[in-house]
């Protein structure tokens, strides 16, 4: 139980943190989901060498996406991707409900304009995962009511 | 015993090579380079059956030498050469599988150091102290 408070809260601090030191210094916003999206993307690239150690070969892209959705989900959110969605031409859509990096923020609209900023480390460790995996892809991720995210 | 490691990530450039005896290494290069595209043959020829992460024993590639290449390649394309001489007969299938897995996990110790990145030739002292050991195992 311990263990998943303490990734949330060094998530948290991090992003904190990025933003604070980007406000004392230069002004450039952007550059800190940049950041933030590449230091999960280091990441993503060590976890997945970890975790597919001892799975059995992928079969395509599907199996892969599958991967990602049901046992690196688990590993690192301790819950299943609620839905996945494609439309076969290399477009997968990920839909968590609780997304558990947003729960605890409120369940409503106040803090919307916000959610983006601690999506992006994750987004970085999607993409970092899939390139090793020796898939290229571009990871957006959008938020229209919390704590659900696409 | 002349025996030697290498390992290849996705784009085939060499990222770790390591040989004993040293003289000859060239031989190796060479015979690795080739048993490439053997790998890449096998791991497109997947349609038919999900095989396993490993595969054994490529074949020897040249008539004239006697010695065995087999491969490894992991879920991220990274992909382990090994050379053995073929008149070593104590080795067995399940040591050379171990071998590969010893290689597989200082391979992800070395994925998970932050000072390391991806790409880069493998400098550890671990991974040379590990693929030493294994090798004078062999000899």
């Amino acid at each position: 139980m311990a263990d998943e408070a303490l990734f949330l809260l060094l998530h948290n601090e991090m992003v904190a943190g990025l933003y604070r030191a980007a406000e004392q210094g230069e002004g450039e916003n952007g550059r800190c989901t940049t950041k933030l999206e590449s230091m999960g993307f280091r990441v993503g690239q060590g976890l997945i060498e970890r975790f597919t150690k001892d799975t059995a070969r992928f079969k395509d892209e599907l199996d892969i996406m599958k991967f990602i959705c049901k046992d690196f989900w688990t590993t690192v959110f301790k819950k299943q991707i609620d839905n996945l969605r494609t439309n076969h031409q290399g477009i997968y859509v990920l839909q968590d409900n609780k997304f558990r990096l947003l729960t605890q923020m409120s369940a409503g609209k106040q803090y919307l304009e916000h959610a983006p900023k601690y999506l992006a480390f994750t987004c970085g460790l999607i993409r970092g995962g899939l390139l090793n995996l020796g898939i290229k892809s571009i990871v957006t991720a959008e938020v229209s009511s919390m704590p659900a995210c696409k | 015993v002349p025996v030697s490691v290498i390992c290849f990530p996705r784009q085939n450039y060499p990222l770790y090579i390591r040989s004993i005896p040293t003289e000859n290494e060239l031989k190796f290069h060479y015979t690795v380079h080739t048993s490439l595209d053997v790998v890449d043959e096998k791991i497109s020829a997947m349609g038919k059956a999900l095989v396993d992460q490993r595969e054994l024993y490529l074949g020897l590639l040249y008539p004239t030498e006697d010695y065995k290449v087999y491969g490894y390649v992991t879920n991220s394309k990274v992909k382990f050469v090994m050379v053995v001489d073929s008149s070593n007969t104590a080795l067995r299938d399940n040591e050379i599988r171990s071998m590969f897995r010893k290689l597989h996990n200082s391979y992800t110790d070395i994925m998970c150091n932050p000072f390391y990145n991806p790409g880069d030739r493998i400098h550890s002292r671990a991974f040379d102290n590990m693929v030493n050991s294994m090798m004078m195992q062999v000899c």
